[in-house]
């Protein structure tokens, strides 16, 4: 049978309730029935008054918004100290890898939904009670925080196993050579090791980076309003449910396609002739 | 003369009657006829509205209505035998869902709001509640007012979230804002610390407070914010099933055994939500047992 939908794409360039009266409301109000031949089976319907209530634009727009300080937050935290996890990794203090591996397994085998919770709702009962209300209570957009914290340390442990991997890629000979010319192993690591390893790593941290937008859509659950929480927000005020999400699905995709762009522009640019092959093309 | 008068009576008789026995099925009812079964779509976690008993199978209040209104439907159709399928749905699926055909009848706890009819329709109202506050006791809040600059969780995309900003902004209220995904997590914000106050249905709090681990500490407090009118959702533009399932509602209401249905899940109902019939409910049973 027939879907009975009103298709009503408008509903995502609603502005200000100011506009209604003028602009987006009048031109929306003929929409579903200009639209009707694309449904197939749309009910007959008109403006209850309830169209562009809200400012949807807006909404997307501040969704957005969030999901990308969010991620980039977020990416900055799992760069950094998954550097120091990957690279620890690789040391020959046997404590010192220990602690990464624990690490590595902790964050990387426990689901992420999971990890959100615990950040949020299991980790302020734990502190002590100050610190715990600080925490609940006084620090302003508490869910922003948890979120960029949980995104970041769970993305470290991704972000350390391929430094590792980018280290461990390279000859152990190379190693051996630079410590034979009396560098220390601290300047191994820095003028040998990672400058290479970065480079090989390049394809898999673009893909982990991209990772990083889409998995900050699990942040919704407690509460952080980013693009996939505004667009069920929007959904369940508009019932505009299809059009709602197929404008989300898009800006994703256009997110990480901004993203791949940039890190083949990187890529290219860090890019040692002759040392390894240069993908993406 | 009177020979002809008859003859005359007789044809607008037969006029009268012949199109009406002869119509044809149209919407829901001809695709259930079609296809041999008709869909229930039922929340799975709306206690005592729709949810998954001891036996894995939906049950509650909107469940049997749905299942009155559904026998109606065997016996319009002469199919005693029709299959019944159950399909479980969420807030975010219950709407597209119905609109696709996945389902042919929502029976969980759906506000009745103008910018749902626009892309579905609704039986009778079968359940009144509103907004409402669950506190902790001896917070000292007792209405809205009281939450001057404290933490008041919300969960998304309710109609409860609507309400509470809109008189928030009314009255010039400072709050702040914690949105949640589902009542579980909210409940979980307010017995932790997080907000002072939850906001839902009257109904839906009294639900949590019953299955927190402590139902002496909480509280549910003020007015109704907000009044949100339940109702069983059918697909729009088909008055036949509407008329049909209207007709079994208003039965119910006008018969009594609505009032029983009630109390069978509300008073004190098998989770002991123990709420008895509210003046406003009662008052929509009689004035929805529309006369014949």
């Amino acid at each position: 049978m027939a879907m009975k939908y009103n298709w009503d794409w408008s509903v995502v360039l609603c502005r200000a309730p100011e506009g209604v009266a003028t602009g987006t409301g009048g031109s929306a109000a003929q929409l579903p029935g200009g639209t009707s031949a694309f449904a197939g089976g749309a009910a007959q319907t008109f403006d209850t008054g309830a169209h562009c209530a809200q400012p949807y634009f807006d909404w997307i727009v501040s969704g957005l918004g969030w999901t990308v300080v969010v991620s980039v937050f977020a990416w900055v935290i799992a760069f950094s100290v998954g550097s120091v996890i990957g690279v620890s990794r690789t040391l020959d203090q046997p404590w010192v890898r220990r602690g990464a591996t624990t690490y590595v397994e902790l964050f990387r085998n426990v689901p992420l939904l999971v990890q959100m919770f615990l950040w949020f709702f299991v980790v302020p009962e734990l502190l002590p009670k100050e610190t715990g209300y600080f925490l609940k209570r006084q620090l302003p957009l508490p869910e922003y925080w948890t979120a960029i914290v949980c995104l970041g340390f769970y993305h470290a442990s991704r972000t350390a196993e391929q430094v590792r991997a980018g280290i461990e890629a390279i000859p152990r000979g190379q190693t051996y050579a630079a410590l034979a010319m009396g560098l220390t192993p601290a300047q191994v690591y820095r003028y040998v090791l990672l400058p290479v390893s970065y480079r090989i790593i390049i394809p898999p941290l673009t893909s982990d980076f991209m990772g990083i937008f889409k998995n900050s859509s699990v942040a919704l659950t407690i509460g952080v309003l980013e693009l996939t929480a505004q667009s069920r927000q929007i959904a369940e005020y508009t019932f505009n449910i299809f059009e709602v999400f197929t404008v989300t699905t898009v800006l994703y995709i256009l997110i990480t396609l901004i993203v791949s762009t940039i890190m083949r522009f990187v890529e290219k640019r860090l890019h040692i002739p002759g040392t390894i092959a240069l993908g993406g093309n | 003369m009177i020979k002809r008068l008859g003859v005359l009576v007789a044809c607008l008789f037969a006029f009268a009657v012949a199109p009406a026995g002869a119509a044809e099925l149209y919407g829901t009812l001809k695709k259930v006829k079609e296809k041999g079964e008709i869909v229930m779509g039922h929340r799975e976690a709306s206690v005592p509205f729709a949810y998954i008993g001891p036996d894995g199978k939906p049950i509650g209040y909107s469940i049997d209505l749905c299942n009155k209104i559904i026998d109606k439907v065997k016996n319009e159709l002469k199919m005693p035998d029709l299959k019944v399928k159950q399909v479980p749905v969420t807030p975010q699926t219950r709407i597209p869902l119905l609109a696709n055909g996945t389902i042919d009848i929502e029976c969980g706890s759906t506000t009745n709001n103008l910018t749902r009819t626009q892309q579905v329709d609704f039986l009778a109202v079968t359940y009144i509640t509103g907004t409402k506050l669950a506190v902790k006791k001896g917070s000292g809040i007792k209405e809205i007012e009281d939450l001057k600059g404290k933490a008041i969780g919300l969960a998304l995309g309710t109609t409860n979230e609507k309400a509470i900003k809109t008189v928030a902004e009314q009255l010039k209220i400072d709050l702040k804002y914690h949105m949640v995904k589902d009542h579980p997590q909210g409940w979980l914000a307010l017995e932790t610390g997080r907000v002072d106050a939850y906001a839902t249905d009257d109904v839906l709090l009294y639900g949590l407070i019953s299955k927190s681990k402590d139902p002496s500490k909480y509280e549910v407090v003020g007015r109704f914010l907000s009044y949100d009118p339940y109702g069983i959702m059918v697909r729009r533009d088909d008055s036949a099933i509407r008329l049909l399932g209207n007709t079994v509602l208003a039965d119910l209401m006008r018969s009594g055994e609505m009032q029983k249905i009630y109390d069978k899940w509300f008073n004190p109902g098998p989770t002991n939500i123990k709420m008895p019939i509210s003046a406003d409910l009662k008052k929509a049973y009689e004035i929805q047992a529309l006369p014949y």
